[in-house]
């Protein structure tokens, strides 16, 4: 489980986040929205330690995390797992070799255990087939997918995903959906998705919680969103004009 | 002023984080061999190119030079050595290293911060500044002054190639000047020279890519500014050395 508390990020005399308060549960997939510029970046960098905190704390299973010592920090980093907006897959490895980095770093595993851990997380991804290509001999979506499999290599407590559909076709997009979905209930991890993507928010949106301006506006979950009389989260959440006639159906 | 000094404390912290929290030491060993490959071996064809021409060049210069019947011709063979040796391979060698290796090593750990790679290490809890920038210095510490040792000979032999081909000088008198009074501690001075200068150019460049913001076309700039920068400490490190072992 991660507990915010009071956070605030202040950037000089711009204040980015206002006193946000949040609990994200394991086993299910929370979800953080908001129109770009709204914060939720910061709060997300803020959780997984690339951007400190003004005040406030980020409990990580009974330890703050902003208050945690450097060894403690590193024991909490290494059970959260990343997916960046574009992968972040370090491109002078192969696929096999992302996902074999963590397990290199921070495991005593001989080279057969590791290589059997590899197959395992491309196969759970469905990318078996490209584990000699570099990440520049595939697409968009099939990156996306290695570095899920290279987050979950160390069987994570934290999954945290920044836009993982974005640069996606709908169709790909579902794909990478239904697969955070999947691994969040498979891993019982305590996943935190930050997307713009509505399809998202209504199909895998456990708990979501909307950043506006900086301040958490709004907290439920992905039946509640739909019925909500929140202007401001209507607004965003129904934007198009063909999303405003699909919540008139609901 | 203030902008200098902060750069210059970020570059001081950012040494200081490099050779602090190492991984494995398998690892490491396999990340010094790489780059002892991308540094090193990779700049062997440019650096043997230019320090034979510049040997030969020299040698010309000064065969040119002597008019006086009074000095001897074996003096070409002593003064291309000297210059070689004090000057032309471990000074000259760095400056080009600078802009070959220095813009590779900007531009290869900038890519790898515009495009979250370095967020994605320290996300894992790797030590990103040890992984990505240690293995440099330790390889350009290596491989620099055993490319300036291949330098000199190279640079030598040239002047040879160039004084016995035109016909200035026969390769006995220029032997006997290339290996007349030779001072031990001019090529101890070279090596530390070479190993400074492969210590700055590593660890500049790398400051200079590891703090770009933005995209492609601040990766560009941050390349150019590793070359710029590290030139600029290789000379006035070269004035510093030359003053406190020489004098």
């Amino acid at each position: 489980m991660i507990e915010i508390k009071n956070l605030n990020k202040v950037f000089g005399d711009r204040q980015v986040l206002y006193d946000i308060n949040a609990v994200f549960e394991p086993g299910k997939c929370n979800l953080i929205i908001g129109q770009s510029g709204s914060g939720k970046t910061v709060l997300m960098k803020c959780l997984v330690g690339l951007l400190e905190p003004t005040s406030g704390s980020i409990i990580y299973s009974g330890i703050d995390f902003t208050k945690a010592s450097e060894n403690e920090r590193k024991k909490i980093r290494q059970e959260i797992g990343m997916v960046f907006q574009g992968g972040a897959l370090f491109d002078s490895m192969t696929c096999e070799e992302n996902v074999a980095f963590p397990l290199r770093m921070f495991t005593n595993w001989n080279k057969q255990k590791i290589a059997d851990r590899v197959k395992f997380c491309l196969e759970r991804v469905n990318l078996s087939h490209a584990h000699k290509l570099y990440p520049s001999e595939i697409s968009g979506g099939m990156k996306k997918r290695v570095a899920i499999a290279r987050a979950i290599a160390l069987n994570p407590k934290y999954l945290f995903f920044d836009e993982p559909n974005s640069g996606l076709d709908p169709q790909t997009g579902i794909v990478i959906d239904q697969l955070i979905q999947e691994i969040t209930r498979e891993f019982n991890t305590t996943t935190i998705v930050n997307t713009h993507d509505m399809n998202s928010v209504v199909e895998i949106g456990d708990k979501i919680i909307y950043i506006r301006k900086g301040y958490k506006h709004w907290e439920g979950d992905s039946s509640s969103i739909v019925k909500s009389n929140n202007p401001e989260l209507i607004d965003f959440v129904f934007a198009t004009k063909l999303l405003k006639r699909v919540q008139q159906t609901f | 002023m203030l902008k200098y000094l902060d750069n210059f404390g970020r570059y001081c912290l950012l040494v200081i984080r490099s050779f602090s929290k190492s991984p494995k030491a398998s690892i490491m060993r396999e990340l010094i061999v790489r780059e002892l490959d991308n540094l090193g071996i990779g700049s062997l064809y440019i650096v043997s190119i230019i320090s034979f021409f510049m040997g030969a060049v020299a040698a010309i210069q000064l065969a040119a030079n002597i008019d006086s019947p009074l000095i001897p011709m074996s003096t070409v063979g002593y003064g291309t050595r000297e210059t070689i040796i004090l000057e032309f391979s471990p000074t000259v060698i760095a400056l080009i290293l600078a802009g070959k290796v220095g813009s590779n090593i900007a531009s290869e750990i900038g890519t790898m911060r515009v495009t979250e790679q370095i967020d994605a290490l320290e996300i894992m809890g790797v030590n990103s500044a040890n992984y990505l920038i240690f293995p440099k210095i330790i390889a350009s510490l290596i491989i620099n002054p055993i490319l300036t040792v291949i330098s000199m000979i190279l640079g030598i032999y040239g002047g040879y190639l160039a004084c016995t081909t035109t016909g200035l000088i026969d390769g006995t008198t220029y032997l006997y000047g290339a290996t007349m009074d030779f001072k031990t501690f001019h090529f101890i001075y070279a090596l530390i020279k070479s190993a400074v200068f492969a210590f700055v150019i590593a660890s500049v460049s790398a400051f200079r890519g590891y703090y770009v913001e933005g995209g492609s076309q601040e990766v560009g700039k941050a390349s150019t500014k590793a070359v710029v920068n590290s030139s600029i400490s290789i000379l006035l490190w070269n004035f510093i050395l030359t003053r406190l072992l020489l004098l």
